[in-house]
């Protein structure tokens, strides 16, 4: 961490205030309190602190402590790929063809996974971050629902990866001319890809296609079913930011942590896996909604339901945000926008309900001033929007590479 | 094809309302001529039963397609059409061509679409269609959202002395559920509605069928809610009977697992108690029909994601073997199966058929109710195998099969 140039974040009013002052973006600021303030910003801000009255910057040590990272980052090398004897051997550590949904997986295998992203994470953080592991290999990104950033991720992993990436937008597909699922999954197969991600609309229809095809199927969504690599990279963030705060467990579990997912539960597959996922780390975890967004029945799948979102924060350590999507408060569920932000929206006041140092989420794209205030969303130390993507691409990067060992003939796998 | 020779069935045990005894059954020019100790006659073509059941041959109230494989094989002698059909039996001459469709072997008794294009908006030609063979009138898959023109149905219907069969879910609850709100639909992200749909529009046609006097037969009560209002109804002496699949009572939501699109159907199945509350409302007389809802949907209809599949299932090859498990399993005894299967959805059609009474139409089958056989959605005798009970070892099966005293396949 660049704790001079954080210093001097602070002393100018945090992130937001300095994004602000100076016109930059916020993730940009705020990636200065990881990687120190370049010199070509020190003289602007040098000026902005003059401006506002505030103390100069301690600029020797801000340029000494930006060249130690930068002298640091040089030399990092991918991290050791998980502890051995920890999980079972080779291909026993997750033996899975395809990746359908957390409801398929064991704790210890989605502990594997996430162990095995963190190598990606280092790699990530490289100015060089490209590998040959599956070069040769061919993906398919088969999206039947509109997406831009799930699709960027996966696109961004298999590259980073070295495997030839190939997107299918269904607007653009046969799917428009009546092709059926089926048979658009049969002409991938027949192309010998070597994996397919899907995201669809209708719950189910991934799993149907992996019953399909002859290589591993990633869920990238599947109507309101699951998300699963959006709760490994959910839980991935959320064991980083937990680090960063010193509060990580040694065995890589989220064991009695209180997370409280609030938005539209009922057609939210990120709140699906969510829930499976963090309870099989060992979070305890409360879902929030208005009723006509809550599923029946959520309670048997061990979270506890409020309607009170008040109520729901009181004490929460996490506090994860679900998109309302725009349709859906324009009456149908939900009065309107301002009376959802009125009854669910995390403002600054509401988060204060929540534990003193409770980390925020949202999966993405944020409604700001709706579930969320932009103020909330930017706090640098307490929202870690940014860092879940982030995390998207090294968990994704992680299971193409395990999902893809088999049909690479890796030791143990084949 | 008539019956030319008399027909005596000896040495079976034979199905009536009364109980099961042993004895005989005489068929004389396709009607049943006597029942109890008779003897043979000279010209008689005698059928030794070997201690089989002669029973009734089925009568099916409520099927969606004609697939005579299937029907001969579950031993389904009549059935009622549903009206939802391409084009929909909203008009008189679509009736009469399906009254006709199915004979000599196979008589069906089309039910009228009780509003054009079964669009709840505007009455059909009911009594046209009643003279051109329509035996009831029915909403077909969805209910009529318009309590007015329920209204006026009834009315008409009841002046007609015609059964207005429904579909019993609100449509604005239902929407485009796909299965009943529970945890099983939460863990699959399935689109739902709670159960409480079929209650409020059960609770509608009951009021509404009391206020006019018609009688109404909702096809399918797969719920403890509506089950309690239809005993409540009954006993209150409103002209109202209640049907249901086997499915319903065989099988819970968790037949969805997997997603499953062959545990797809309308009404979705229900929790578990809801399936208790169906098989205790057989046992007590609530339920007094249970029909097949047979709805062969081939792979283009079904092999899709779940809430894109089609709801239905070929049920007629399975219908006997599932209702026969209620015998095994105490909840009624053999005769009252037979009423379940035959003799009360023959009194509802208003057809002389579903029991063996001198004077009914010869519509028989032997029946082995224990005969063994697994159920294979690869090997059926439907036009497509979509059944929720694949691979399911089942007992009791058709083993010979007359349609007016004329053998079927024989």
């Amino acid at each position: 961490m660049a704790d001079a140039s954080s210093k001097f974040i602070d002393d100018l009013g945090g992130t937001s205030a300095v994004a602000r002052l100076i016109d930059a973006p916020i993730s940009t600021v705020h990636s200065w309190r990881t990687i120190g303030i370049p010199q070509s910003r020190l003289a602007h801000l040098r000026l902005v602190a003059l401006a506002e009255g505030k103390a100069p910057p301690d600029e020797a040590a801000i340029n000494a402590e930006r060249e130690d990272l930068v002298a640091s980052r040089k030399t990092v090398s991918p991290a050791p790929a998980p502890t051995p004897g920890r999980y079972p051997p080779g291909g026993q550590a997750f033996p899975h063809r395809s990746l359908l949904g957390i409801g398929h997986l064991e704790t210890h295998e989605i502990l594997y996974l996430l162990d095995e992203a963190e190598q990606w994470v280092a790699l990530n953080r490289q100015p060089k971050k490209h590998t040959d592991r599956l070069a040769g290999l061919t993906i398919i990104n088969a999206f039947f629902e509109n997406s831009t950033r799930t699709l960027l991720s996966f696109e961004i992993a298999g590259k980073r990866l070295g495997a030839d990436v190939v997107n299918m937008h269904a607007a653009q597909s046969s799917v428009k001319k009546g092709e059926t699922l089926i048979d658009t999954a049969m002409t991938l197969n027949a192309m010998r890809v070597d994996a397919i991600v899907i995201r669809h609309g209708s719950s189910g229809a991934v799993q149907l296609i992996a019953q399909r095809v002859d290589c591993p199927v990633l869920n990238a969504g599947d109507g309101q079913h699951e998300h699963p690599t959006q709760a490994l990279l959910d839980a991935l963030a959320l064991r980083h930011a937990l680090r960063d705060r010193g509060r990580a467990s040694s065995d890589g579990m989220l064991n009695g942590l209180k997370v409280t997912i609030c938005g539209d539960i009922l057609h939210s597959r990120v709140a699906r896996s969510n829930i499976l996922c963090l309870q099989a780390l060992g979070a305890v975890v409360r879902v929030c909604a208005p009723p006509a967004l809550m599923p029946a029945g959520i309670e048997a799948m061990g979270v506890t339901p409020f309607a009170d979102f008040n109520a729901a924060l009181d004490g929460a350590e996490v506090v994860m945000m679900l998109r309302l999507q725009n349709e859906r408060m324009e009456g149908q569920f939900v009065p309107s926008a301002r009376e959802y932000r009125h009854l669910y929206g995390l403002t600054p006041e509401r988060l204060a309900r929540a534990a003193p140092d409770a980390i925020v989420m949202h999966p993405g794209p944020m409604n700001r001033g709706v579930e969320i205030d932009s103020t909330v969303a930017d706090l640098s130390d307490r929202s870690i929007i940014t860092d879940q993507v982030e995390m998207g691409v090294a968990i994704r990067m992680a299971c193409l590479d395990v999902l893809t060992r088999k049909a690479r003939g890796v030791e143990g796998w084949a | 094809m008539k019956q030319t020779r008399p027909l005596i069935i000896t040495g079976g045990r034979v199905v009536t309302p009364d109980g099961v005894r042993p004895g005989t059954v005489r068929c004389v020019r396709g009607r049943i001529e006597a029942v109890g100790q008779i003897e043979a006659q000279e010209r008689d073509e005698i059928v030794d039963a070997r201690g089989a059941l002669v029973a009734p041959g089925l009568v099916d109230f409520g099927v969606f397609a004609i697939d005579k494989p299937a029907f001969h094989f579950g031993g389904i002698t009549r059935a009622a059409l549903m009206p939802d059909q391409s084009p929909p039996l909203d008009h008189p001459a679509r009736v009469r061509f399906a009254a006709a469709s199915g004979k000599p072997d196979f008589w069906v008794h089309p039910l009228g679409a009780a509003t054009v294009g079964l669009e709840g908006a505007h009455l059909a030609e009911i009594a046209l269609m009643r003279d051109a063979g329509a035996r009831a009138v029915a909403t077909g898959r969805r209910w009529i959202a318009d309590s007015g023109v329920m209204l006026r149905l009834m009315q008409y219907a009841a002046m007609l002395d015609l059964v207005v069969v429904t579909h019993a879910e609100d449509g604005g609850i239902a929407g485009h559920a796909a299965a009943t709100a529970s945890e099983m639909a939460t863990r699959l992200g399935l689109p739902s509605a709670p159960a409480e749909a079929e209650a409020l529009a059960v609770a509608r046609d009951i009021a509404l069928a009391e206020m006019t006097g018609a009688r109404l037969h909702l096809r399918q009560v797969t719920t403890r809610a509506a089950i309690a209002m239809v005993r409540a109804a009954k006993v209150r002496g409103v002209a109202v009977t209640a049907g249901v699949t086997p499915a319903h009572f065989m099988l819970s939501d968790l037949a969805l697992k997997d997603f499953r699109t062959f545990a797809r159907l309308s009404p979705p199945l229900r929790e578990e108690a809801d399936r208790r509350a169906v098989i205790e409302a057989i046992g007590d007389g609530t339920i007094d029909v249970v029909a097949s809802g047979h709805d062969p949907r081939g792979p283009e209809d079904k092999r899709l994601p779940f809430a894109d599949a089609a709801p239905g299932m070929a049920g007629a090859e399975t219908l006997l073997a599932m209702v026969l498990t209620l015998v095994r399993d105490g909840v009624i005894p053999m005769e009252r199966a037979f009423d379940l299967v035959a003799r009360n959805p023959a009194r509802l059609l208003g057809v002389e058929a579903g029991e063996l009474r001198p004077g009914a139409e010869a519509d028989l089958a032997l029946v082995d109710p224990e005969k063994p056989w697994v159920v294979d959605s690869a090997k059926m005798a439907a036009s497509a195998g979509n059944t929720p009970f694949d691979r399911q070892p089942v007992e009791g099966r058709v083993t010979a099969l007359w349609k007016g005293g004329v053998r079927v396949g024989g």
